[in-house]
């Protein structure tokens, strides 16, 4: 594997135990550090936002994601469209922490990913079970996000996403030697990464739940469920008091086996952000780009 | 040996399976409690700010400054070297502030500029990863250089500590894990 593969899955590593948060300027970006996000994620709309608007969302704007990137110290993530290699090289350009191939944003290419092995800059991509992570992992994204359903506030999709993925991957552990094969083709998934996931008796990158996660105790819920840190997208700057909402879900990341903390944590926050039940979604962005 | 890893956030797990690989106990620190009965601590690599914030919440940051002042021996990776010492370059970050140095964070810059490096120490060769790694940009008399790259120290000790800007860990190298453990633990004196 090349060396720079192996600096970004580590990149990816030092974020454990991390909520990684969507802002939408340095103003939100600074209060995401001051909480203990362990990176942003720049982006122009929020994914609540973009399912109201419809329409195409596209790359944010380089000037914002420049002035995020001065804003603050930790790592700045941003978001390109499905397959289009060309926003890639504009984040790489802009000296991007992290890039996410994201599906919130409207595919470029309804047949093939990026070739992500090609980047400098890591990758991170959605997934709902092992065969999609290992696809992506095969194109040479460094860490993986359980899709869940972004901007609906309803964390049923993560946790599906969640489970899913841990039962393909005792499948893979269980697995002897000659079943491998068979595996592999029905995850539709590279034969050497599920060997790999064998020996590893796990994923070879990192793995965070993302796609609805609202509170401290949905969180938590991930954590328990065995991934490795939270995306939370709308949830918390759309909520009725995003700094207190942060902190509060930050602290529950880091103490998800702590009921009598998360009791106190999840004590008076306001309103949640404005949510809505995924049965009743009109697009779900998790179908796109398997 | 019984060695604690500050389990708050980030790469908890790769010094956890470096301890064990080498026979010895790990204990994921927590709280408090967790901190009785250690040889050694290791603050991981991470996020300084986020450990900064989080080391508050059960008053973990008094409880290692107590222990530290009573004889713990502490190894502070990258963040965790951050989180050790005394100033921070352009930053009011609230650290332990245990260590005489003054560092720079991202001293190489974005995630771009992360690199891996062979280094020889201690009779060894090591492979090493600096991400988005600090610099130590002053250094007080107490601090003895452990190893330079192009003159800058990269890693140092004290009596009772060790520090790397770099990450050993993460490539399954052991050999600042022994010296952590022959040299700081088991020495008493410098």
């Amino acid at each position: 594997m090349e060396d720079r593969v192996r600096i970004n899955m580590d990149l990816a590593r030092m974020l454990k135990g991390g909520v990684i948060m969507d802002v939408i300027d340095a103003e939100q970006a600074k209060i995401a550090q001051e909480a203990g996000a362990v990176a942003v994620m720049a982006l122009e709309r929020v994914p609540s936002d973009i399912r109201k608007a419809g329409g195409v969302s596209r790359m944010s704007d380089p000037k914002m994601i420049q002035e995020i990137q001065k804003a603050v110290t930790i790592p700045v993530m941003a978001k390109v469209r499905i397959g289009h290699f060309v926003e890639a090289q504009i984040l790489e350009a802009l000296d991007i922490d992290f890039i996410d191939e994201s599906e919130v944003l409207t595919c470029a290419d309804d047949q093939y990913h990026i070739n992500k092995g090609e980047f400098k800059a890591p990758f991170v991509c959605g997934a709902r079970n092992l065969g999609e992570a290992l696809r992506r992992i095969g194109e040479g994204a460094s860490m993986i996000r359980t899709k869940g359903e972004a901007g609906t506030g309803d964390v049923i999709e993560a946790v599906r996403h969640m489970r899913q993925m841990t039962a393909d991957i005792k499948r893979v552990i269980m697995a002897s030697d000659e079943e491998i094969m068979t595996i592999a083709r029905d995850l539709k998934a590279p034969f050497e990464l599920v060997k790999k996931v064998k020996e590893l008796k796990g994923l070879p990158v990192v793995n965070f739940a993302a796609g609805g996660i609202a509170t401290p105790a949905d969180a938590a819920l991930m954590m328990q469920l065995g991934c490795d840190g939270v995306f939370v997208g709308s949830g918390i700057f759309k909520s009725d008091n995003p700094a207190k909402r942060a902190k509060a879900i930050v602290e529950a990341v880091a103490y998800f086996n702590d009921p009598v903390l998360l009791a106190k944590v999840s004590t008076g926050l306001g309103e949640c952000m404005e949510s809505i039940s995924v049965s009743e979604v009109k697009v779900e962005f998790a179908q796109r780009g398997v | 040996m019984i060695i604690g890893v500050l389990d708050l956030q980030g790469a908890v797990h790769e010094h956890i399976s470096i301890i064990e690989s080498c026979n010895d106990i790990a204990v994921r620190v927590k709280e408090n409690k967790d901190l009785e009965n250690l040889d050694g601590l290791i603050i991981p690599g991470g996020e300084s700010t986020v450990l900064s914030r989080l080391l508050k919440i059960k008053g973990l940051n008094s409880g290692i400054v107590k222990k530290y002042r009573q004889g713990l021996k502490i190894w502070g990776t990258c963040a965790g070297l951050i989180i050790l010492a005394k100033k921070i370059e352009g930053e009011s970050m609230e650290t332990l502030g245990l260590l005489d140095i003054e560092v720079k964070r991202n001293g190489y810059g974005r995630q771009l500029d992360s690199f891996t490096k062979d280094v020889e120490f201690n009779n060894n060769v090591s492979t090493v990863r600096f991400i988005r790694a600090p610099r130590i940009i002053k250094t007080g008399v107490e601090i003895t250089p452990l190893l330079k790259i192009d003159n800058e120290i990269v890693a140092a000790r004290t009596k009772n500590t060790m520090f790397t800007t770099f990450h050993p860990e993460v490539t399954g190298d052991t050999s600042f894990y022994n010296y952590f453990k022959e040299s700081i633990i088991k020495t008493q004196v410098l």
